[in-house]
């Protein structure tokens, strides 16, 4: 049975990894509580820009740092909210169709996703995905120490990642799809035998256009 | 005496004109070489509206279409697709004269759940801009895009299956059309292969039912598709069509078209190269320049965007079959052209356009079907060519193809074809998972690409020219992979096409040429 690797920011849905993380920050206990997190991450703001700008696993690892000190029960709960309210509304038109059609031909249905697992366990779950690959944030005592556990799901690693997926799952490779909207998920869009470039940013249309993989626009899809 | 339309070459003659995609290449054959031209356009009707009222009103073994309605009523009207004709005609479409015709008569009669289905089949989406030329403004506007939409084969819930005939062909048609009180179907018939039972069970079935005959046996039997009693294709069709009339309330509307692809300034590339005017040899010369210095978008713009002044030659409605037998006769009568004698050798040009190619560029792939489909069953009787002859065709052969409307093409031509060309080891070793890829599906159902398994059926459309043909020559390739990989051969000129072929003919062979487009059709005595 082949697999179809999925990412989810850009590709399912059309938001990023910012605004699930801003709906954690802006729901701590107290309202002291929210101003000194929004404090806190105003003055990584420039660190955050120069990780992106370097590595997208950098950009991950600034980023989850805002989270330090969140409780693990919390991180729990609000997920679902996170779903519903961030991601739901941002899920692309033809996103749910796209991966039911892969369930139907027989497929296993694998989100890889640089956001939290705990989050993207909702999404599976409605779109009847059988699998994530999610980033995991490293808990102590309860809390979260805004360090994720390695290896961190962004850009090459996504490739190492779908690799072991699909061999510990018994998955050839050769007849495995996997779907991406960003030129940093160049890696492990090549892995596959069927690569699929959807909502595309220009550099991955134009290696997509090059190469003849498939250009799928779920967000013009009605 | 040989027909008007067939012309002997002799010393005198002057070189022919083909086409090679979209440019026109000048080409001597040598002495004896036989031409065949289309017929000219049979007039059109003077008032096709009053012609569409009286076919309605005067049915063939049915009841008037007014006498089937009744107030509150279910009905589907299935129209034709981007396919036909080619390329689009001036406005208005003839499938916009009849649906409103028919739509006033529904509303007449108190019928206003109506729905408009484009039959595309396993064809890509039709586009807005393309709806609207089809079926006019005011009709567009009413009802696009809720009741007015194309049909979606791999919408599951939308498709039902009607039953399963004698030979086992299983008959999977749209569900809205399906349920409805009444289905009439609005066809455009430009070639005999076109309308009868195909327009309900095939342009409104999927993949389920497409298999049963769209497969390398069934391709392989057809003697030619362009003539429906010879043509395994069409039996099938027709087996699955009696079920669905056996199941659904029917009501066929054919129109026939005329051969008038070019207006008044090009009319001349249909005519005897003999015949042209001073003017006209003028005319042709700038043509053949001005092509040949513009890029190729602009090219395919000049040829693709301006409809042609199709005419319309005969309405039939009624019950399928009755109808569409009316509808054949007039197709062959336009397009059939009596010859006695089958070639060793056939020369034709490979136009720009296809049934799969309108508004965007004829892929290799396209290339091939034109060739060892279309053109190879362009015949009734005998094949034009003798069992084991050449076929030579023109075409550039670019190894280009659209991205939006052609993906599954491309891993067709550049991942399959390098493995076999074999149509029954295709067919069995990838057509199925070409038609589970969940990425071209999505790109079906929501882009405007046709469905995975269609460049499979493209090539098994050219199976019964693969199997007759000894050997097929290109001239004027632009490379040399693309042709081999269609397992054809290559020659830079039409002198060197000539040579090679006449190695494995027969001393003085007889060599045909088929001047198209515009469309002609050979009724070949063997």
């Amino acid at each position: 049975m082949p697999a179809s690797y999925f990412d989810v920011d850009g590709t399912l849905v059309s938001t990023n990894l910012i605004p699930p993380t801003l709906y954690y920050l802006l729901n701590q206990p107290t309202p002291l509580h929210v101003a000194k997190k929004l404090g806190k991450a105003l003055l990584k703001a420039p660190m955050m820009v120069w990780a992106e700008l370097q590595d997208r696993r950098l950009f991950n690892e600034a980023l989850f740092t805002v989270l330090e000190g969140t409780s693990e029960d919390r991180l729990v709960t609000l997920a679902e909210d996170v779903f519903e309210r961030v991601l739901k509304p941002a899920i692309y038109p033809g996103a749910k169709d796209l991966v039911a059609t892969s369930l139907d031909k027989g497929h296993e249905v694998v989100l890889v996703s640089g956001a939290l697992d705990v989050v993207m366990q909702h999404f599976a779950r409605y779109l009847g995905a059988t699998g994530v690959i999610a980033n995991r944030l490293e808990i102590h005592d309860r809390y979260a120490t805004g360090k994720l556990l390695r290896p961190v799901v962004a850009g090459p690693n996504k490739a190492l990642l779908v690799r072991d997926h699909a061999r510990a799952a018994g998955h050839d490779l050769d007849e495995c799809f996997a779907y991406s909207d960003s030129y940093s998920d160049v890696p492990m869009l090549s892995i596959v035998g069927y690569p699929v470039a959807v909502n595309a940013d220009r550099r991955l249309r134009m290696l997509a256009s090059a190469y003849h993989w498939p250009i799928i626009d779920l967000a013009r899809a009605a | 005496m040989s027909h008007p339309c067939v012309v002997t070459l002799n010393s005198r003659s002057a070189p022919r004109t083909l086409f090679s995609g979209e440019q026109l290449v000048e080409v001597d054959l040598p002495t004896g070489t036989r031409v065949i031209y289309p017929k000219p356009p049979i007039v059109a009707l003077k008032d096709v509206d009053a012609a569409i009222r009286y076919a309605i009103h005067h049915p063939h073994n049915s009841a008037p279409l007014y006498a089937r309605l009744r107030p509150g009523m279910k009905v589907t009207i299935a129209i034709d697709d981007i396919s036909l004709p080619l390329p689009q005609m001036k406005r208005p479409d003839i499938r916009e004269r009849v649906l409103t015709i028919v739509l006033a008569l529904l509303a007449d009669h108190g019928v206003d759940d109506i729905e408009l289905i484009i039959a595309t089949s396993v064809h890509r989406r039709m586009k807005g801009f393309e709806v609207r030329h089809a079926v006019g403004d005011r009709i567009f506007n009413r009802y696009w895009p809720d009741k007015l939409y194309n049909h979606d084969a791999e919408d599951k819930d939308n498709m039902v299956l009607l039953g399963t005939t004698e030979e086992g062909e299983e008959v999977e048609i749209n569900r809205r059309a399906a349920e409805s009180d009444l289905v009439i179907y609005v066809n455009l018939n430009l070639v005999p292969m076109d309308g009868g039972h195909k327009s309900v069970a095939v342009g409104l079935c999927g993949y389920r039912s497409l298999r049963a005959h769209h497969n390398p046996s069934t391709m392989r039997n057809c003697h030619s598709y362009m003539n429906p009693a010879t043509s395994a294709l069409a039996r099938s069709v027709d087996r699955m069509g009696r079920l669905v009339n056996q199941k659904l309330n029917v009501f066929t509307i054919e129109t026939v078209l005329n051969n008038r692809m070019f207006d008044r300034p090009l009319e001349f590339l249909a005519k005897n190269e003999d015949d042209l005017s001073a003017t006209e040899k003028t005319a042709l010369r700038a043509l053949r320049f001005t092509l040949d210095k513009l890029p190729q978008p602009a090219r395919q713009a000049i040829f693709q965007r301006v409809p042609s002044p199709f005419g319309v030659i005969a309405v039939n409605a009624g019950e399928t079959e009755a109808a569409h037998e009316k509808t054949l006769e007039k197709n062959f009568e336009q397009y059939c052209v009596p010859i006695t004698g089958q070639a060793d050798i056939l020369v034709s040009g490979i136009p720009y356009i296809s049934p799969y190619n309108v508004n965007s560029f004829l892929n290799p792939l396209l290339v091939q079907v034109m060739a060892n489909g279309y053109l190879f069953n362009l015949y009734k009787g005998a094949p034009m060519v003798k069992k084991g002859g050449t076929m030579i065709v023109m075409h550039p052969c670019t190894d280009l193809f659209d991205n939006e409307h052609h993906a599954p093409y491309i891993e067709f031509v550049h991942r399959l074809l390098p493995e076999t060309r074999d149509a029954l080891e295709l067919h069995q070793r990838f057509e199925k998972k070409f038609a589970n890829n969940a990425a071209y599906i999505e790109m079906y159902r929501k882009g405007h690409a046709y469905h995975p398994t269609h460049p499979f059926f493209m090539w098994y459309w050219g199976e019964a020219g693969r199997q007759h043909l000894g050997r097929m020559i290109v001239v004027g390739a632009d490379n040399e992979y693309i042709p081999k990989l269609l397992g054809w051969e290559t020659a830079r000129t039409m002198d060197e096409a000539l040579r090679m072929a006449k190695l494995t003919a027969p001393a003085n062979p007889d060599i045909t040429c088929l001047h198209y487009p515009p469309i002609g059709m050979a009724d070949v005595t063997a």
